[in-house]
């Protein structure tokens, strides 16, 4: 198919044609055209569907703010649905399709909405909707799932891949337009980092749009010029293809850079990259958006507006109709009319609001003064338009302009308001910026080409004068002011027919009088009442004009109705670029146990505690299910000896004059006394009087001490430490540093543990009963020399030690543990052989610190000390906590021991239903006991220490388990010790 | 937002975690008469003021200070940052 509409001229490369499908149809354009140039120059009037009636809809604007052509881009997994034709790039094999219909484009089988409009009014679910109340799930619901929505997903992952960045510049300026081009030129020119990014990938803005003269050469001409000279300035960063989003704090601004959009493939590189830009001063050079004016029919295709109709004759060489009308409330209207019979289109009529004098000749056309368009006709797309007097004019294309909205967007994302503008019949930035942000040109309010080029050259030289740096004295670039005068002008108040506002989301000038009528007049209610300015396009074309209509309506001016607040994005970002790297197994970081490498040579299986990989049990051959694996591990540990990586609990190394004071204040029991070469158990408590977290902690020296946490709560516990430290005690000399990667730490457990240790202990370190007895600590060396900490300490509640070296001998040591005890037929035990361990021996671990437990729960009330200060003592004896009902930790063992518990049952006493009421406690932790044969659990019960021997209802409602248990003392295996002290 | 560390220059809020209320420097004295009360003061009740704040953030990414920083809640201007040990010292605690 030839390209009917294509006109000479533009700023397309004719020596670079690309051909793209559109529904499959075959089409051509040139390197430079957007799809939606391509769409018309290849004559193609329809593109989409709209929302709620699905009527016809075309291509309406030349820009990011574009209503109606959204599009489905690409095929397979990089389908891309609600993508704007008018901002996609064309790339050679281009594929596109229409989205929002049922059956084709040309007959949407959906368009009988259109004729039940009067039923789909704003509004209309909230009251549609409310009844039968047996309708809702099998009639209602599913046929608005099916209404919902636009374009369809793909389905599959995202194959592309995004990027994260940070920038830093002295001065930011948003938009390459004749503002911001003169803002980096003098900012530029005179040393300063420079950021210059622009959403289009032409840079120019509009001047690429229009046939002005720049320091007495063409526009595009001097914009192109200016461009190349900013490239060749190595303290300038030019970003074409970059939306600037978001202003936030402090000047931290996020942008989205389009890398391989306009590419057919990506290859390997990221196709989208998020910036966060810090800058120290920012332009914002946005430009203005056009608005349309509202009257009867206003949305077939082929209405336009008027500064997109002449972009593209200007720019695009594409001729939006073949008989273009223009329909105008201002000056600027006039140049789409100028420009295009400049081109040769002929231009059927000019229609002007204003009664004043024709400001242009046009030959051949109708010139209409203080006329308006009442209503259209033409389906499919416009083929003529009716005046307010009845005249009819036939035309397949009407340009419509109703004036200029500067984007003042991104100086009202930190809540500053707009202020409105009689003269320009708009709103301009409020005095209240973000820190460190300018505006300039056409966003300013400074419609006009000479005002813009001097606000954007006046506002970076004041940012320079702010930075400090001295302009470079080049001369500013200079054009004329072309007329700009406006009369506002809404909508036509004699169209009968539906006038629309919103083209986007289907709102008609009636639907905001029913708002108004309704009582949603607040612009936020209304907005939400009628879907006003939502979706993608966020009402860049509506706004405006349906406050002026809500003004209308409540009598109020305009700048009293307000508008809607500004929030980032500008343009939609996609999730993919927020996401960036952050996906699947490379969501977080991950941190691997010295052994890890070990454990995975021999087939361990890993699970997630936290950002940690720790081998959960080791499979040997024949092993089938895991609980063989771990049942072998345990048994073979208490028999024997079994070795654990335990690097992962947090280790905190403390020192100075003032460590045991510390201690004694961050821990509720007594750590003052504790002698050297010792090592206790500590609890931690929140300052509400809540178990924080639990340890052990040895000292090594007078004024020296390790600590150990709990895996899951090393960082916090430190933090909270250093919070003591600086902020409740800051006398006190005393300094924290955490060692958690510094040392590799293993557990070696089981009878044979001395025994396994004293092969690899060097000799010079006796380690006997007598010599080294339980919770004893030292520093040693093992295997020759190798620094190491020996620590007696017992979770497994075996004869036990944990054997700290650093961290690069970590591997080493685990295999050299295993190899010598190879005689003694030690195993290595992962967490779950850990976990059934210390369930065995009743040790709280995190089922039980929950953050919701208290020292007397856990049967640890006696060692919160009343005798000094410490954090919580004084809120650990509120009432709420000291109940004589309270919940005590206790062991539950099955009556008939061929049960299996399930963690989360509760507790009921036997003649009781199982009802809240009744509930008397929890399972936290329940495992299979290799050492006793059976099922065994840890839970809380009220007064459970008073209640040994009794049997009460394990309920698990959502595993249907209802299992008589028997209270028992929590420690199953060796209650009196006896074991880790031999 | 940027906080501008006294010792290390201006880092960006995302290399900090956040605690609350400057106040919570102000631990009370275990045996003064009615501790439990001032302890619960001093751990639950909070002024929520639109406007000038002063809060504690550590440098969990950075150098593990805690910092006071004085902050306006309603623009998140940032017009005061002080080590908090310097801001306990002055307020004499001590050990």
């Amino acid at each position: 198919m030839s390209e009917s509409s294509r006109v000479a001229g533009g700023l397309v490369d004719r020596t670079k044609p690309l051909s793209f499908t559109f529904n499959a149809q075959q089409l051509t354009g040139y390197a430079g055209d957007t799809l939606a140039s391509a769409l018309i120059a290849n004559g193609r009037r329809l593109v989409a569907r709209s929302f709620k009636y699905h009527r016809p809809r075309g291509i309406f604007t030349a820009g990011s703010e574009e209503p109606n052509a959204l599009v489905q881009l690409r095929r397979g997994a990089y389908q891309e649905p609600n993508t704007r034709a008018t901002v996609t790039e064309l790339f050679d094999g281009l594929e596109v399709t229409s989205q929002n219909h049922r059956g084709s484009l040309d007959f949407d089988l959906m368009a009988a909405n259109d004729f039940i409009a009067p039923f789909l009014s704003a509004g209309f679910y909230y009251k549609t909707f409310m009844w039968p109340k047996a309708f809702w799930e099998k009639v209602y619901e599913p046929i608005i799932r099916a209404s919902a929505g636009l374009g369809r997903l793909s389905g599959a992952p995202d194959p592309d891949s995004y990027d994260k960045g940070f920038l830093h510049c002295d001065l930011l300026i948003i938009g390459a337009g004749p503002a911001g081009l003169s803002a980096a030129l003098a900012a530029g020119q005179a040393g300063t980092r420079v950021i210059l990014a622009d959403e289009d990938f032409l840079l120019g803005g509009r001047l690429n749009a229009e046939t002005h003269e720049v320091d007495g050469k063409l526009g595009s001409h001097w914009a192109a010029e200016t461009a190349a000279e900013l490239a060749a300035l190595d303290n300038v960063r030019t970003m074409p293809r970059t939306t600037v989003y978001g202003a936030y704090d402090h000047g931290i601004y996020g942008a989205l850079e389009r890398k391989t959009d306009h590419l057919a493939t990506s290859g390997d590189k990221p196709r989208q990259v998020l910036w966060r830009i810090y800058a120290k001063r920012a332009v914002l050079c946005a430009g203005a958006t056009e608005r349309p004016i509202a009257f009867g029919n206003n949305d077939r295709p082929g209405i336009m507006l008027a500064g997109a109709v002449r972009a593209y004759a200007n720019r695009w060489a594409a001729a939006p109709g073949k008989r273009v009308a223009v329909f105008t409330n201002n000056d600027d209207g006039w140049r789409s009319a100028v420009d295009l019979a400049a081109r040769g289109i002929e231009i059927a009529a000019m229609v002007d609001t204003r009664d004043i004098a024709p400001l242009a000749g046009l030959p051949g056309a109708l010139i209409a003064m203080g006329a308006r368009v009442q209503d259209t006709s033409g389906r499919g797309g416009l083929r003529s338009f009716t005046l307010s007097g009845g005249q009819k004019i036939s035309a397949d294309c009407l340009a419509v302009s109703g004036g200029w909205n500067p984007n003042i967007h991104l100086t009202c994302h930190q809540r500053g308001r707009p202020v409105w503008r009689d003269d320009l019949a708009a709103f301009v930035p409020g005095a209240d910026l973000p820190v460190g942000m300018r505006v300039a040109g056409a966003a300013n309010g400074a419609l006009t080409l000479g005002a813009s080029l001097s606000e954007g050259w006046t506002a970076a030289n004041e940012a320079l004068d702010d930075l400090g740096v001295a302009p470079a004295g080049a001369a500013k670039p200079k054009a004329d002011d072309e007329p700009a005068a406006i009369s506002a002008f809404w909508h036509v108040k004699e169209s009968s027919a539906r006038a629309w506002l919103d083209l986007q989301n289907d709102v008609t000038v009636k639907d905001v009088k029913l708002a108004h009528q309704e009582g949603f007049r607040a612009v936020e209610h209304l907005k939400r009442y009628t879907t006003l300015g939502m979706a993608t396009d966020q009402g860049k074309t509506a706004n405006v004009a349906a406050l002026a209509i809500m003004a209308e309506c409540t009598g109020k001016l305009i700048p009293e109705t307000g508008t809607t607040i500004f929030r980032p994005p500008f343009t939609p970002v996609p999730i993919g670029a927020l996401a960036g790297r952050a996906r699947g197994k490379d969501f977080r970081p991950y941190r691997l146990t010295p052994s890890h490498k070990w454990a995975a040579d021999q087939g361990a299986v890993f699970v997630e505690t936290g950002m940690w990989l720790r081998a959960q049990w080791f499979p040997r051959d024949g092993e089938t299910h895991w609980r063989q694996s771990v049942d072998r591990e345990v048994s073979q540990t208490r028999a024997s000896v079994g070795i654990c990586d335990v690097t992962t609990l947090g280790k905190i190394d403390i020192q100075g004059r003032d460590a045991a004071d510390f201690l004694n204040k961050v821990y509720c029991n007594g750590f003052a006394k504790l002698p050297v070469g010792k090592v206790r158990y500590g609890l931690m408590l929140r300052e509400d009087g809540i178990v924080m977290d639990d340890g052990t902690t040895a000292r090594l020296g007078e004024s020296h001490f390790v600590m150990t946490t709990t895996t899951a709560n090393a960082v916090g516990v430190f933090r909270h430490m250093e919070f003591c430290r600086q902020c409740l005690w800051p006398g006190m000399d005393v300094h924290l540093i955490s060692a958690t990667e510094q040392w590799a730490q293993f557990a070696v457990a089981g009878p044979n543990s001395r025994q396994l240790l004293q092969k690899i202990v060097d000799p010079d370190h006796d380690i006997s009963n007598e010599a080294f007895p339980f919770m004893a600590c030292s520093e040693i060396t093992v295997c020759g020399g190798t620094p190491a900490r020996l620590f007696r300490i017992s979770f497994s509640g075996e004869l036990a030690y944990e054997i700290a070296v650093p961290t690069r001998y970590g591997e080493s040591l685990m295999q050299a543990l295993l190899s010598v005890g190879a005689e003694f037929d030690a195993v290595a035990y992962g967490t779950e052989a850990l976990g059934v361990m210390r369930v065995e021996k009743g040790h709280a671990a995190g089922n039980e610190l929950t953050g919701q437990t208290s020292a007397r729960n856990l049967g640890m009330g006696r060692l919160v000390s009343k005798k000094k200060d410490c954090i919580g003592n004084v809120l650990s004896e509120r009432a709420a906590l000291n109940r004589e009902n309270g919940l005590s930790l206790m062991g539950f063992r099955p009556v008939n021991r061929s049960d299996a518990l399930s963690a989360g049952a509760h507790f009921i006493a036997r003649a009781r239903n199982a009802a809240m009421e009744n509930d008397e406690g929890w399972m936290t932790s329940v495992a299979f006991s290799p050492s006793l044969g059976h099922s065994i659990g840890l839970g809380f019960i009220e007064r459970g220490h008073e209640r040994k021997g009794e049997v009460v209802r394990a309920v698990d409602l959502v595993r249907g388990k209802d299992i008589e248990v028997e209270i028992v003392s929590a420690h199953f295996v060796d209650p009196e010790g006896a074991r880790l002290r031999v | 937002m940027i906080i501008n560390h006294p010792l290390l220059g201006p880092r960006d809020a995302a290399e900090f975690t956040y605690l609350g209320d400057a106040t919570l420097i102000n631990r009370p004295d275990w045996q003064a008469e009615d501790a439990a009360g001032k302890f619960h003061e001093y751990l639950y009740l909070r002024d929520n003021p639109a406007g000038e704040h002063r809060e504690l953030w550590f440098h969990e990414q950075g150098d593990r200070s805690w910092l006071v920083v004085t902050r306006n809640t309603l623009t998140h201007e940032i017009t005061k940052v002080e080590l908090a040990r310097d801001v306990a010292l002055a307020a004499g605690r001590d050990k």
